[in-house]
C-alpha cells in the first residue's frame, strides 16, 4: 500500500518513525448532528438549526482543504464518517464531503469508507448516494431489538424501522455492513438481550459490535443512575448479569461465524474494520469536523468543541495545544491500545518499536497481571485473558507511569 | 545609634474569632504605616506559609514591627505579634500574649461575639493586657456595629462606645485604629539596667542562620556576644545577632533592650533548647526568677504517620526533624505497625495540629502520608498496680491484665443560637457528654457548658457541631482531667486478617455502633479486588460486625470514539491514581484514606 511516487529514502524514514510501518493513515469525520440526543449519550452531537448544519459543512470543505499539504500526500486507507448521525444531514452535504476528501487526498481504491447511520434516517434512495459517492460500508445504530428498550435510553426507532433500513442498505448494495448493539441497558435482561442477538444475527451483517452502557457524567443518565437508584426507572442489569451478557455474545456469534478481534467488536472473518483497529494500532488519523481528534507521527491534537468557534474558523484550540507524545506515552498507549486487540501486542514490535524489551519496561506489571490471570503470552504475544477482558480498566491501567 | 524612647513603643496584638478578620486588619496596618507599598503586599503579610493562607489562619506566631507618624507628629514603633488563633494552639497564644502590653479586640460586625473571642479576650485580660475592641466588616448588608457593641460591654464588660468601626478588607477606619493603638495601648515598662530577663514567645529554624529565638525583653538588654542562659532548658548559648522583624524578613540591630520584641540567634543547635515560655537571662549575670507561665507542652491527640512508600521511611524521619525544629510542640517516636511497616507514633496539641503537620509533610517535604486514626492518651491500670499511658491502641495489654481505665475529660463551651441547642445537646449526649448548665448571652444565643470524653471530640465532633447547627455553633475546650471509664479495644479484620493500623479504643456501650459503622465505611472505602473480602470488627476475639465488599467481575473501557483517546487514558490514570494510594495488607490493598474511615463514622 506504500506510495510508489514516495522516494525509498523518505519511504525508510517514514518507517522508522512510525512502528506501524506504515505510512497509510485514516481520515475521520465527525458530523456533529442529531435528531435527539439519546439519553447515555456524552458524544458532541445535537440538535442544530439548518443553517447551521449547512454551514458546518461549508466549515468542514474548508478544514480539509486547509489540511496539511504534508499529510495529505500519504495515502488514506480508510475513511470514517461518524457522529451524531451522519445520516441525518441530506446525503448531497456528506457526499459533497468525501468528494472533497477524495480530491484533497490520495485515498487509495481499496479503501474502507464507513458512514454511521440511524434507522429512520435512511432510505434506499439515499443510501444509493452513498454508494455511488464512493461509501462503502455501512454501521447501522440498532442497540437493541427491543422496542421498550429503545424508548427507555431515548432513541428515536423502532426495531422495525432498523429492519427496513438494513434491507434498504443491501437493496442499495451495500455488502459491508456494521450493526451497533448494546447491553447492560436499563430493564434489560439476559433473555431479551439474546433474542436481540439472535434476531441481528438472523440479518446476517458483516460485522457486530456490542458495547455496554456506561453511565458518563453530564448525560440524563448521570442523573438517573448515579449513585443512589432513583425510582421510576427501570433499574440496570446486575454486574453479574451483564458480564453474562458479554460471554453470552461471544458464543452467540462465534456459533454463527462471527470471532471477535476486538473487546467489544465481531467480524466475518476478514471483515474488521479497519479504521477501528487502526486505532489500536496507533495509525496515524486525521480528524475533521467539530471535536475531531487526531494522531500523526505521535504527535496529538484536537479541534474546538464549541460550534461557535468551529464556524467561525477557529478550529484548532491554541497551537500549544498539540501534544508530543514522549516515548514513556509512546510506550503506554502501545499497550493500553493494543491489548483492546483481541491478537494482542507483539513483543518483538515494542522492541522494534523502542529499542528496548517489554520485559525491561514492564516486567513487573506482566508478571503480575499473568500471575492474577489476567494476561496471557503465545509466543511473540501478549493478550488479555477472558477474565482480563472482563476487567480490562483494571488491567490496562497498570501500564500507565 | 540613640537609644529608643520606651514611650514611643507600642507592644500589641490583635486577638479575634477565627474568620473575624484578625489577618486582614494586620495587612492593613502595615500597609497604612508605610512599611510596604500596596504593590508589595501580598494578601496577608503575616500568614507566611502557603497552608496558612489557605485555610485563612494563623499557626505560627508572627511578628512585624512598623513605624507610625501618629497625629501628635511624634513617631512610634509599632510591634504587631500575630497570635495563632485556634484553640489548640491556647499555650502558644498565652504567651505571644504575655509579649505584648495591650491588644486589639476584633469582633465581627455581623456575628458579633463567638466561642473563641470569649475565650482569647479573656486570656488577653488574664495577662493584665489593656484590650480595646474594634468592630469589623461594618460594610457588610448584615452588620449591626450597635448591637455587637453593646454584646462586647454585656458579655465582656470592656468599653466599647467608641470603638472604631471599620471595614479591614476595603480599609476603612484604618487610620482611627492607629490612634487608638497609640492611645490606648501602654508603652513598655522595664529598664535596661536590671539583669536580662526575656520571654521566648517562639522560635524557628532557618537553614542559613539556625535557630532563631522570637522574644520580648522585659528587662535589661541584649546584643551580639552575649552569653545567654535558658532558665527552663538550661541551655547555654553566644549570642550570633540580634534584629527585630521587617515584614517577611530579619532586619539586625545593635542591641534589644527592655520593652523590645525582636529575634536573637545565637550558637543554639536545637530548637528543643528554646522552648516557648522559657526566659533567656544572661548566664554571667542571671535575673533572679524566671518570668511566670512556662508549661511544658503537652501532646492532646496521638497517631501514627507512615510513609506510603515504606522506602520513604528515612525521608519522612528527616521531615518531622525538620518540622520539629519549627515546632516544638511536635514531638514523635519511632513505631512499627504489621499493616503499614515503619512509621513514627506522632503527638500533637489538637486535631487541627495533627491535620496541618500531616498537610506539611505532604506538600512540603513531598511525602505521601498513611495516617491512622488519632487517639488520645488513655490511663491503663494493670492488676499488678503498675499504671502504663497509652497512645497507641495496638500497644493495650491483655484484657486479663487490666484492673481499669481512665480516660481524659476536657471541659467544654459551646456557644450556638437558641434554635440548635436542641440538637447540639443531642450531639453532646451521643458524645458521652455530662450537662453542666447553660447561659444565655442574649435572647438569641446561649453557651452549652459539657464535659466531654477527649477520645469522642478529636474525631469529627467539630464537622458534626457545624452541620448540626448549619455552621452557627462555635467551640472551646479546656483539659480537665482524666475519669475512670468502661473502655475496649476494638479491632479491624481484612480478610480475616487484624490490621493494627485500624484498631480504636472505644467506650463499651458504643463499640457495637462504632464497630458495624466502620465496617460499613470501610465498605466503600475499599475498592473492589480479585477477590471477596470480609470486614470485620471484633472486641477481643468476638466479632461483633460483619460487611463484605464483593470480588470484582467486570470493568470495561467504553467505546473510544473517533481516536478520541484522551478521556480513556484519564479513566485508566485516575484507576491508576486510585491504585497508587493503597496499601497492601496481606493480599488486600487498602486505601491510605480508609485508615482514616474512623474519623467520618459520623458523617452521614
Amino acid at each position: 500500500m506504500i506510495n510508489a511516487k514516495n522516494c525509498p529514502e523518505e519511504r525508510q524514514l517514514c518507517i522508522e518513525k512510525e512502528c506501524a510501518g506504515n505510512p497509510a493513515h485514516l481520515v475521520y469525520v465527525h458530523i456533529p448532528f442529531c435528531k435527539q440526543k439519546c439519553l447515555y449519550c456524552d458524544f458532541l452531537s445535537a440538535c442544530y438549526a439548518e443553517d447551521t448544519v449547512e454551514e458546518y459543512f461549508k466549515q468542514l470543505e474548508v478544514e480539509i482543504m486547509n489540511a496539511d499539504p504534508k499529510h495529505k500526500e500519504q495515502p488514506v486507507e480508510s475513511i470514517f464518517f461518524g457522529g451524531g448521525t451522519p445520516s441525518f444531514p441530506a446525503a448531497e452535504l456528506v457526499c459533497r464531503i468525501l468528494e472533497r476528501i477524495k480530491c484533497e487526498f490520495r485515498v487509495l481504491d481499496e479503501a474502507e469508507i464507513s458512514l454511521e447511520c440511524n434507522p429512520g434516517t435512511i432510505d434506499v434512495l439515499k443510501l444509493r448516494q452513498y454508494k455511488k459517492a464512493g461509501f462503502n460500508r455501512i454501521s447501522i445504530g440498532l442497540q437493541s431489538a427491543q422496542n421498550g428498550e429503545l424508548r427507555e435510553i431515548g432513541r428515536v426507532h423502532t426495531y422495525e424501522e432498523f429492519l427496513e433500513g438494513f434491507q434498504s442498505a443491501r437493496d442499495a448494495g451495500f455488502l459491508n455492513i456494521n450493526v451497533d448493539l448494546m447491553t447492560a441497558l436499563p430493564g434489560q435482561s439476559l433473555e431479551s438481550y439474546e433474542e436481540t442477538l439472535r434476531k441481528v444475527v438472523e440479518l446476517n451483517p458483516e460485522h457486530i459490535s456490542a458495547y455496554s452502557l456506561i453511565i458518563e457524567e453530564g448525560t440524563e443518565f448521570w442523573n438517573r443512575y448515579h449513585g443512589k437508584p432513583k425510582s421510576g426507572f427501570p433499574s440496570l442489569p446486575e454486574e453479574e448479569v451483564e458480564r453474562k451478557m458479554y460471554q453470552r455474545t461471544k458464543e452467540i456469534l462465534l456459533e454463527n461465524g462471527y470471532y471477535r478481534y476486538e473487546i467489544s467488536n465481531y467480524a466475518k472473518p476478514g471483515r474488521e474494520c479497519h479504521h477501528n483497529s487502526g486505532y489500536w494500532k496507533r495509525k496515524n488519523y486525521l480528524g475533521f469536523g467539530l471535536g475531531s481528534a487526531s494522531l500523526y507521527e505521535n504527535k496529538r491534537w484536537n479541534n474546538t468543541e464549541l460550534m461557535s468557534q468551529y464556524l467561525l474558523g477557529n478550529i484548532q484550540e491554541k497551537q500549544c495545544q498539540i501534544q508530543q507524545l514522549t516515548i514513556e506515552e509512546q510506550m503506554e498507549e502501545f499497550m493500553f491500545l493494543g491489548l483492546r486487540l483481541m491478537s494482542g501486542i507483539s513483543i518483538e514490535d515494542f522492541k522494534q518499536c523502542f529499542c528496548k524489551s517489554i520485559e525491561e519496561v514492564y516486567g513487573s506489571q506482566i508478571a503480575k497481571l499473568r500471575k492474577d490471570g489476567l494476561l496471557e503470552m503465545e509466543g511473540d504475544f501478549l493478550r488479555l485473558t477472558e477474565k482480563g477482558i472482563d476487567l480490562s480498566n483494571y488491567a490496562l491501567a497498570d501500564f500507565l507511569f | 545609634m540613640s537609644p529608643i524612647d520606651k514611650s514611643k513603643i507600642r507592644n500589641f496584638c490583635i486577638v479575634a474569632h477565627i474568620d473575624h478578620g484578625k489577618s486582614t486588619l494586620a495587612d492593613r496596618l502595615i500597609e497604612k504605616t508605610g512599611l510596604l507599598t500596596s504593590r508589595e503586599m501580598q494578601a496577608q503579610v503575616l500568614d507566611n506559609m502557603d497552608l496558612e493562607r489557605e485555610r485563612g489562619i494563623t499557626i505560627k506566631a508572627q511578628s512585624v514591627r512598623t513605624v507610625y507618624k501618629a497625629k501628635d507628629g511624634e513617631e512610634y514603633i509599632f510591634n504587631l505579634i500575630d497570635t495563632p488563633g485556634h484553640v489548640d494552639f491556647n499555650y502558644e497564644v498565652s504567651r505571644s500574649l504575655a509579649a505584648c502590653d495591650g491588644a486589639i479586640l476584633v469582633v465581627d460586625a455581623a456575628q458579633g461575639i463567638e466561642a473563641q473571642t470569649l475565650a482569647n479576650v479573656y486570656l488577653a485580660l488574664d495577662h493584665n493586657l489593656d484590650v480595646f475592641p474594634v468592630i469589623n466588616k461594618i460594610d457588610l448588608p448584615s452588620a449591626d456595629p450597635e448591637r455587637v457593641k453593646e454584646e462586647i460591654e454585656d458579655v465582656i464588660g470592656i468599653e466599647a462606645h467608641d470603638a472604631p468601626l471599620i471595614s479591614a478588607k476595603n480599609g476603612m477606619g484604618i487610620e482611627e485604629v492607629l490612634e487608638a493603638i497609640v492611645k490606648k495601648i501602654p508603652a513598655p515598662g522595664g529598664s535596661d539596667d536590671k539583669p536580662l530577663q526575656a520571654l521566648v514567645f517562639d522560635s524557628l529554624y532557618d537553614s542559613y542562620k539556625g535557630v532563631i529565638i522570637f522574644s520580648r525583653i522585659m528587662e535589661g538588654k541584649v546584643s551580639k556576644g552575649t552569653k545567654i542562659l535558658m532558665m527552663a532548658t538550661n541551655a547555654v548559648a553566644d549570642v550570633v545577632e540580634v534584629g527585630y522583624f521587617g515584614a517577611g524578613q530579619f532586619i539586625p540591630c545593635e542591641e534589644l533592650a527592655a520593652g523590645m520584641v525582636g529575634y536573637i540567634t545565637a550558637s543554639i543547635k536545637n530548637v528543643k533548647d528554646t522552648s516557648v515560655g522559657d526566659t533567656i537571662t544572661n548566664a554571667l549575670a542571671p535575673c533572679k526568677e524566671p518570668l511566670p507561665g512556662y508549661k511544658k507542652v503537652q501532646s492532646m491527640v496521638y497517631c501514627g504517620m507512615y510513609p506510603a512508600d515504606g522506602a520513604k521511611y528515612p525521608d519522612l524521619r528527616d521531615a518531622l526533624e525538620k518540622l520539629q525544629l519549627n515546632d516544638a510542640s511536635l514531638n514523635y517516636e519511632p513505631e512499627t505497625s504489621v499493616a503499614l511497616g515503619f512509621g513514627f507514633r506522632c503527638g500533637f496539641l489538637g486535631l487541627l495540629h495533627l491535620e496541618i503537620i500531616q498537610e506539611r509533610l505532604e506538600r512540603e517535604y513531598n511525602l505521601d502520608l498513611v495516617t491512622t486514626a488519632p487517639s488520645v492518651i488513655y490511663k491503663v491500670h494493670k492488676n499488678n498496680g503498675e499504671t502504663i499511658e497509652l497512645t497507641n491502641p495496638t500497644n493495650l495489654p491483655d484484657p486479663s491484665e487490666i484492673d481499669y481505665m481512665d480516660e481524659p475529660i476536657v471541659s467544654a463551651e459551646i456557644m450556638v443560637t437558641t434554635e440548635y441547642i436542641g440538637s447540639i445537646m443531642e450531639l453532646c449526649q451521643e458524645r458521652r457528654g455530662v450537662y453542666l448548665g447553660m447561659e444565655y448571652m442574649e435572647a438569641k444565643r446561649a453557651t452549652l457548658r459539657y464535659e466531654l470524653p477527649l477520645n469522642e471530640i478529636i474525631y469529627d465532633f467539630f464537622d458534626a457541631l457545624k452541620s448540626r447547627s448549619k455552621g452557627y455553633a462555635s467551640f472551646d475546650y479546656s483539659m480537665k482531667g482524666y475519669e475512670r471509664s468502661e473502655l475496649v479495644k476494638l479491632d479491624i479484620l481484612i480478610n480475616r486478617e487484624e490490621v493494627d493500623a485500624l484498631s480504636f479504643i472505644v467506650h463499651r456501650d458504643t463499640a457495637y455502633e462504632r464497630g458495624r459503622k466502620m465496617c460499613e465505611k470501610l465498605k466503600d472505602e475499599i475498592p473492589r479486588q480479585l477477590f471477596e473480602i470480609p470486614i470485620q470488627a471484633a472486641i477481643g476475639s468476638k466479632v461483633i460486625a460483619r460487611e463484605t465488599v464483593r470480588a470484582m467481575r467486570k470493568d470495561v473501557l467504553a467505546k473510544c470514539y473517533g481516536g478520541d483517546i484522551t478521556r480513556k487514558k484519564k479513566l485508566l490514570e485516575k484507576q491508576k491514581e486510585g491504585k497508587k494510594r493503597m496499601r497492601q495488607v496481606g493480599n488486600v490493598e487498602i486505601p491510605q484514606k480508609a485508615f482514616m474511615s474512623v474519623l467520618k463514622l459520623d458523617s452521614e
